[in-house]
């Protein structure tokens, strides 16, 4: 963990037109290479503080600083992310592999290319011989592994995750917890994770921000200093169990405060 | 990542296989669809027939079904042409409709002040009945085709341009964000995300069209009652009434509805083949 800094949040606010804030105050750096998770309730802006990071929304407040990125055209940082949506978010009249070329296919590369990296992406999250099938053909799990790959095709630096597994059965869950798990392990990306479950965030993350609502602001970062791979073993371990009470315990505090 | 579950995997092959067994390349619940509307017709035509004969029904006031196949045989030669006539004038507005609906409807999407301004004209012209504008048009128009064409037009391109203009409005937000994300251009969000998106909402819109299509030329050729051998069904059909030849006026009106059902269902089978993939108008319901 700790390589030098990726995104550097200052006292970053998002206030709507409506006069509702949704995020105050948040100063937060995110480390090359670390797993984050952004845990808390719901209504806390979790997800605009995501949205913001990827330029989806714009910070009313603060600055999002990209140290080591430079601006494209526009004068834009060039963010280069991927990112998946609570829902799979797939397009239902393209194939698996269509979906996950099109950041390519977007970006002008040859379909040819893109179809190749297409594939190979696919059989990363355990799809290969799915090219040809739709969406509407697929699992909810399969939906989802399909939206991460379509996520992680160009490589990003970053991965923003929006809740993407709170739709899926507990058993499909873990096992996409285990798999994102070991893709990050191997690809080294930066993620950052938004979920309400303390459970997951334990699990997957190396440093935990949990956010309190009504304004949306950090309550408290906790460090989960257990190595990786995580497993079964660590999912029932004392350690894990331990973890999961402090966190559970400052998301209360959170929440009452 | 390790390799999906079978359990994933038979579950997505339950979900792509066909559901019914086939009988004569049809399955038992499209023979349904054919057989049961078919012999409810049959049991019609024959209580029909079977009216005009026990009640002694003269033919110029109610003819049998039988009598007006006769006609429709006899008269062949000149109804067909007729029927030609029509059929040129519908499938040009129908083509007309499909294509300046669906540019309108591009541009109202890619300017909010196009749309305002035009939107309510495309009202006017849709709330306004055809029959009271059909003889202004035939006086101002030369050609008496063009004239028809254009009262054809008017009926038929609205639901095209309504149905068209919702669909493009009515993208996921989700995947709006998704080509935002990844900086796609104009063309890119319009060509990619909007015009799929449209397509079912198009299509259902075409269906509406094709109908109207028909019905617009018929209003006008009544309206516009051109004589000779260029004049369509409704001529047809004016012409059989005044001369009580009422058989043949049923003839004609077969012919109309005929039409109308072929340009439903060729329609409706246009939709399904670009659909079935993806979209669950198009695919059967799993049991």
């Amino acid at each position: 963990m700790s390589g030098s800094a990726l995104v550097a949040l200052r006292g970053v606010g998002k206030r709507y037109a409506t006069g509702t804030v949704a995020v105050q105050g948040v100063d937060l750096t995110i480390a090359e290479g670390e797993f984050l998770a952004l845990l808390g309730p719901s209504g806390c802006g979790k997800s605009t503080l995501l949205r913001m990071i990827a330029g989806l929304d714009t910070a009313t407040a603060g600055t999002i600083g990209w140290p080591r990125s430079g601006h494209d055209a526009r004068g834009e940082p060039a963010r280069d992310i991927g990112f998946v949506f609570q829902e799979p978010t797939l397009m239902p009249w393209a194939s698996a592999l269509a979906n996950v070329a099109l950041p390519l296919s977007l970006a002008g590369v040859a379909t040819r290319e893109a179809e190749a990296r297409a594939a190979q992406a696919l059989g990363n999250v355990g799809l290969a011989g799915f090219e040809r099938a739709f969406p509407r053909a697929l699992s909810g799990g399969m939906k989802m592994r399909v939206s991460i790959a379509r996520a992680l095709v160009t490589r990003p630096r970053l991965l923003l995750m929006d809740e993407p597994f709170a739709a899926l059965d507990e058993i499909t869950r873990h096992r996409l917890n285990n798999d994102l798990l070991a893709l990050w392990e191997r690809e080294r990306f930066t993620a950052i994770f938004v979920t309400h479950s303390t459970f997951e965030s334990v699990y997957l993350a190396q440093r935990i921000i949990v956010m309190a609502a009504r304004p949306g602001r950090v309550a408290a970062e906790i460090a989960v200093n257990a190595g990786y791979p995580r497993g079964e073993i660590y999912r029932t371990s004392a350690e894990y169990a331990g973890h999961c009470r402090a966190v559970s315990e400052r998301l209360g505090e959170a929440m009452a405060a | 990542m390790s390799q999906i579950s079978a359990s994933e995997k038979a579950e997505a092959a339950a979900l792509a296989e066909p559901t019914e067994r086939a009988v004569l390349g049809l399955t038992p619940s499209m023979w349904l669809r054919i057989l049961a509307p078919a012999i409810l017709g049959l049991i019609f035509l024959g209580a029909w027939e079977v009216l005009v004969r026990v009640r002694e029904i003269p033919p110029y006031i109610l003819p049998g079904p039988l009598a007006i196949g006769r006609a429709l045989a006899a008269d062949w030669a000149s109804l067909a042409v007729s029927l030609w006539v029509t059929l040129q004038i519908t499938f040009a507005a129908l083509v007309m409709a499909a294509v300046l609906g669906l540019v309108l409807a591009v541009l109202f999407a890619q300017s909010r002040v196009i749309e305002l301004s035009l939107y309510p004209y495309a009202v006017i012209l849709q709330v306004t009945p055809i029959v009271a504008i059909a003889p202004l048009i035939i006086i101002w128009v030369d050609d008496i085709r063009v004239a028809l064409l254009i009262c054809a037009w008017i009926v038929a391109f609205f639901p095209v341009l309504s149905n068209t203009t919702l669909g493009l409005n009515s993208c996921d937000r989700n995947l709006e964000d998704l080509f935002r994300l990844y900086r796609a251009n104009r063309w890119q969000v319009l060509w990619r995300l909007r015009l799929p998106t449209a397509m079912p909402y198009f299509l259902a819109g075409l269906r509406i069209s094709g109908g109207l299509a028909l019905i617009g030329a018929i209003v006008a050729e009544f309206v516009a009652g051109t004589g000779g051998t260029a004049s369509g069904l409704a001529y047809r059909i004016l012409e059989a009434g005044y001369q009580l030849q009422i058989p043949r006026m049923f003839a004609a009106l077969v012919l109309v509805s005929g039409t109308g059902i072929v340009i439903f269902v060729a329609l409706s089978l246009v939709s399904h083949l670009l659909l079935r993939r993806w979209h669950e108008s198009a695919v059967e319901r799993r049991r």
